[in-house]
């Protein structure tokens, strides 16, 4: 196989000319059901030995594209694409997990996934075992023989921290269980888990990859490294399978059985489809990723630096500054950027901090990031604000802090912008 | 074991006719599964099992040997669905019968590595592949695997 860079595969991975028309860019296939060619096609594509178009839950070329072309950024074999990213995290987890069984999640995460896997999983019979992942001990002593995966973002929300990948893959190894990094906040283009022995990598569509906060859309993809043979660890995927005649999935079809389950067992039952015209969003997006993630990185460097010299400031938590904890592990894990996604903490508190989003004009309020424009928001009343003040303080997102998503304006007038804004907020 | 696009594509385009040996009538086992969709991307499959010789599979009879395969037949590669160390004796047997009606490739499955028996086949000038699935193998170059969402590799501009 030819090796292509990133700037290439990001706009061709996945796609080909239309063969019906021609058409160059991508269409959106916009059908629910597809004519099969005869009785033996449909058997063959519902029996899972043929692989093909059904019905636009399962399966759909728009989003096929997507699924691709994401798989191919991340270094892995296939993905299955979803209609968010905590439908992501659910889609990753299901065929790992069954009741009894638990996960071992780091404690610096985006609020609603500390939320999703502290809370609402327990209703599948699931638990989360919640961790600092800079201690790799105890990240080690809180698996047990249920512990069925590790979970962790590569740079996490809101910021300011980078997972040490190698290390935390390396004990996800030695406990023969996969590693999945959630890369939201880094894309592909700054962070590859997989590279550095990630099993799965779920993302939030919705963010960088999309990058223009139009539309919703979560990602699972596999490495296709993991056995899940090795043991019975693993029923769903080792296992007969009833719904398919007890066909074996890891057994029939090696390292893609992943890909295959989350299709024909994931979307055909939790049906969290992702839906061809927000595939199309997301490809439009892509095309462009590495440019954006370049400009991103360079205007929080320069805003972060600006911040950290203002002395209405306390402290900036980006991990791109020379000062962070982090500025060695960024250098060797990270070495492209460290995001584009930071908290500050402002002189004066909680008031300055609500002062301060009210005060900016460029910057918007939105509990959104990884778009081309700036937002800011107050996590701790916000993005974390179901969480206590002890789970708001470990993740990053304590009560006096502000959280910034830089955009891809000009970096002197986003440094404007949060010049007057400080003075109003610190009068 | 690196086999380029080029080299598996040659192989999967000039095979009209393979010999599945040890394949299993069991419609839910991997070797059912490869066969059934060889046999549907209308590549002649003729099934080789001592276990079930005389019953049919997707039209054909099956042999117990490649011995047993009718003499009038050109066949142009061997599936090999056998445990690693059982592979040697089937290439041999391939060479002794095969070669002389055609045969061109020695395909071992997923899982499936001998090199001695690949050495073997090589210096009777077979191709070889080994650890591959000639079905998904197919499904990637040829464009299946791309509506399921699959790394397939392939950059194109063509129609």
């Amino acid at each position: 196989m030819t090796e292509f860079g990133f700037d290439t595969l990001q706009i061709h991975a996945g796609a080909r000319p239309d063969p019906a028309t021609g058409a160059r860019q991508t269409p959106i296939y916009q059908t629910t059901g597809y004519v099969f060619r005869d009785a033996d096609h449909a058997a063959a594509l519902f029996n899972l030995q043929e692989v093909g178009y059904i019905y636009s839950r399962l399966t759909n070329p728009t989003v096929a594209v997507l699924q691709e072309r994401v798989a191919t950024l991340e270094g892995g074999v296939g993905a299955v694409c979803c209609s968010s990213g905590h439908a992501a995290q659910i889609m990753a987890l299901f065929p790992l997990m069954t009741p009894g069984d638990n996960v071992v999640v780091s404690t610096r995460l985006y609020g609603g996934s500390i939320t999703q896997l502290s809370q609402t999983i327990k209703r599948f019979g699931w638990s989360a075992t919640f961790v600092d992942f800079d201690d790799i001990d105890a990240v080690k002593a809180a698996a047990d023989g249920k512990t069925k995966a590790i979970f962790c973002e590569s740079i996490s929300n809101p910021g300011g921290y980078l997972t040490d990948i190698p290390a935390v893959a390396a004990v996800a190894n030695e406990l023969g269980v996969p590693l999945i990094v959630d890369n939201t906040l880094a894309s592909p283009y700054l962070c590859k888990p997989i590279e550095m022995g990630a099993t799965l990598v779920v993302h939030s569509l919705t963010k960088y990859l999309t990058g223009n906060g139009t539309v919703t859309g979560g990602v699972v993809v596999d490495s296709g490294n993991f056995d899940w043979s090795a043991n019975d660890k693993f029923p769903s995927l080792s296992q007969p399978e009833p719904a398919y005649h007890g066909l074996k999935f890891h057994e029939t079809f090696g390292n893609l059985a992943f890909t295959f389950h989350g299709i024909a067992i994931g979307l055909r039952d939790l049906g969290m489809t992702l839906n061809p015209q927000a595939a199309h969003y997301t490809l439009m997006g892509i095309e462009t990723l590495s440019l954006r993630m370049q400009r991103h990185v360079e205007n929080a460097e320069k805003v972060a630096a600006w911040l950290e010299a203002d002395p209405r400031v306390d402290y900036v938590t980006y991990a791109g500054l020379p000062s962070s904890p982090y500025a060695a592990r960024k250098a060797a894990i990270y070495p492209k950027g460290a995001g584009a996604l930071f908290t500050f903490a402002v002189k004066g508190g909680y008031e300055a901090c609500v002062k301060l989003v009210d005060s900016v004009e460029i910057f918007s309020h939105v509990a959104n990031l990884g778009d081309t424009r700036s937002l800011i928001i107050h996590s701790a009343s916000t993005t974390h604000r179901q969480l206590t003040l002890e789970q708001q303080e470990a993740a990053g997102a304590g009560p006096s802090v502000v959280r910034l998503s830089i955009g891809i304006e000009d970096a002197d007038d986003l440094i404007r912008d949060l010049d007057q804004a400080l003075t109003t907020a610190t009068a | 074991m690196n086999y380029s696009d080029t080299y598996l594509r040659t192989i999967l385009t000039e095979s009209k006719t393979i010999a599945a040996v040890g394949v299993s009538t069991n419609s839910i086992r991997p070797s059912y599964f490869v066969a059934r969709y060889l046999n549907l991307k209308k590549y002649r499959v003729l099934p080789v099992n001592p276990v079930y010789e005389g019953q049919m599979l997707f039209g054909e009879e099956i042999y117990p040997t490649m011995a047993a395969l009718p003499r009038d037949l050109t066949v142009d590669m061997v599936d090999v669905f056998r445990r690693p160390d059982q592979v040697l004796p089937v290439v041999e047997e391939a060479i002794e019968h095969l070669l002389p009606r055609g045969l061109k490739t020695i395909w071992m499955q997923i899982g499936v590595v001998n090199e001695e028996a690949a050495a073997l086949a090589e210096s009777a000038g077979l191709k070889v592949v080994m650890n591959r699935c000639p079905k998904i193998e197919h499904q990637r170059l040829f464009g299946e695997l791309r509506m399921g969402g699959f790394n397939t590799g392939i950059i194109s501009s063509k129609l």
